[in-house]
């Protein structure tokens, strides 16, 4: 049985569909069998980034409304042969959406998958909340700057409130990706610290991703940054991301903070 | 954002324990419609008609109904409303185990929050006071009928003393609030003491005045 993670922020454009590309090549590359959903009906992006866009027959409407199997949805990527993309449709909008079409399709990809990445709209209503509302684990992405750090506590709260696990009491784990950090801004007091981020949101670090033009340099070739700019700082940090999200204790090391030669040389501390 | 009222029976006991509230803080419903949560009592659609007049004529205005059927609503009657996010701990111990248990929590004096309050969410705790093991996020409400305690940064609104105590404080660990009250009288964050910023401070009513001071 496969793990349902949702991808979401509140903010718009803080990167949350790049992020769900990226960690899902990530697990994909492992050997993984990972599909990632595009929740965006309406503006869907997961297509573009993921190069699929000439290829899309198929969307999570068609499957959800029992106009289409969920395996003629499927889009299989061309570069990693466990990775899978179930687009959004470009035509209907949010409203196409029911919690009892989505709840089976979710049942039917965790099924058959091992990863279930979903990448949620941006917003609080019907798109962001359906796609949240059957996830195991939340990737919260937060820009480090203040409308997107408390529209990300607003999600939050909805993460705890509005899921089926939240509601039968149980917990949902949330994790904090902050992408887009630039060091040296928040040292000139531009840009929100790390250390600020987590202390309004009090939620366990998953990583920092640093602001980068590979990632649109990336999304323009329709690949995920973690297939093409493999070797670019957003990438080793969005592959880091993935061992965290499955399990591994690996120390986030901030972005612009040397370790020390005696850390590097004896401490390989667990995070 | 809306006050929650819930009126339980007997409906005219409530209205006169509502009067004795607003004799309090009369003007306290004057900016603030309320929404009318019927869970606890079983009326008419014509009972529900003649309570928002009540109300009305207390100068409170209902701008929705919720927990009543629809089949109830007669014309004139303010909407019915749905998906309040209104965290309530007594309120759901209510619909969960009977009236019985209403009553248990409704005698409680103090809510304790252990979890952070995300923005948007509102704890409405009218009967006594609340004490947040947490912070208060950027754009959270915290009403409480007594006093206030956050043990951690407040960033959002706290209200107390709103059923009319003027002898309610407000204590926090670290004080960034977008605004504070007590009974009615508030000050948001402009007309805060800029060093009273980030420091942990206590709030109490002196006369019409909400002062604040740090505690060391």
């Amino acid at each position: 049985m496969g793990k349902v993670i949702v991808v979401t922020s509140g903010k718009g454009g803080v990167g949350k569909t790049t992020s769900t590309a990226a960690l899902g090549a990530a697990l994909a590359r492992s050997g993984q069998n990972v599909v990632v959903v595009d929740f965006d009906v309406g503006l869907r992006n997961l297509d573009l980034v993921m190069g699929a866009e000439r290829r899309v027959v198929f969307d999570l409407i068609n499957v959800v409304q029992g106009t289409a199997r969920l395996p003629q949805a499927l889009i299989r990527d061309k570069r990693l042969e466990t990775l899978y993309l179930l687009p959004a449709s470009q035509t209907r909008d949010k409203d196409a959406l029911t919690e009892d079409g989505v709840e089976r399709v979710i049942a039917e990809l965790r099924m058959r998958f091992d990863w279930v990445l979903c990448d949620s709209p941006a917003g609080i209503e019907r798109g962001a909340t359906l796609a949240m509302r059957f996830a195991d684990e939340a990737v919260v992405v937060t820009n480090p700057e203040v409308s997107s750090v408390r529209d990300s506590d607003r999600i939050i709260g909805l993460l705890d409130s509005k899921t089926i696990r939240a509601e039968s009491g149980e917990r949902l784990e949330k994790h904090l990706l902050i992408s887009r950090f630039d060091p040296a801004r928040a040292a000139r007091g531009e840009m929100l610290n790390i250390e600020d981020v987590l202390e309004i949101l009090s939620i366990p670090l998953l990583g920092i991703i640093p602001e980068s033009e590979e990632v649109l340099r990336a999304s323009n070739l329709g690949a995920p940054i973690t297939i093409c700019g493999r070797e670019s700082a957003p990438s080793l940090a969005y592959f880091e991301a993935a061992r965290r999200l499955a399990g591994e204790t690996i120390e986030i090391v901030y972005p612009g903070q040397k370790r020390g030669l005696f850390a590097k040389l004896f401490g390989r501390r667990a995070a | 954002m809306a006050f929650a009222l819930a009126p339980e029976p007997p409906v005219a006991e409530w209205l006169a324990e509502l009067d004795g509230w607003l004799r309090g803080s009369a003007a306290f419903f004057a900016a603030r419609p309320a929404v009318l949560d019927l869970a606890a009592v079983h009326l008419t659609g014509a009972a529900v008609a003649h309570l928002v007049a009540e109300l009305k004529a207390r100068g409170i205005r209902v701008l929705g109904l919720e927990n009543i059927a629809a089949e109830k609503l007669v014309p004139g009657l303010p909407p019915l409303l749905s998906g309040g996010r209104t965290v309530e701990v007594a309120d759901t111990a209510a619909r969960a185990t009977g009236e019985g248990a209403a009553k248990e929590a409704k005698r409680e004096s103090s809510l304790i929050v252990d979890t952070p309050v995300r923005s948007g969410q509102t704890v409405f705790f009218p009967s006594g006071d609340v004490i947040v093991l947490g912070a208060i996020g950027s754009g959270a409400e915290i009403v409480a009928g007594g006093s206030i305690h956050v043990y951690g940064t407040l960033r959002g609104r706290a209200m107390a003393g709103t059923s009319g105590n003027a002898n309610a404080r407000i204590f926090c660990r670290r004080l960034e609030a977008e605004l504070l009250a007590i009974d009615g009288y508030y000050r948001t964050a402009e007309d805060l003491d800029g060093n009273l910023r980030g420091r942990p401070i206590q709030a109490w009513l002196a006369g019409e005045t909400l002062m604040l001071a740090p505690i060391e």
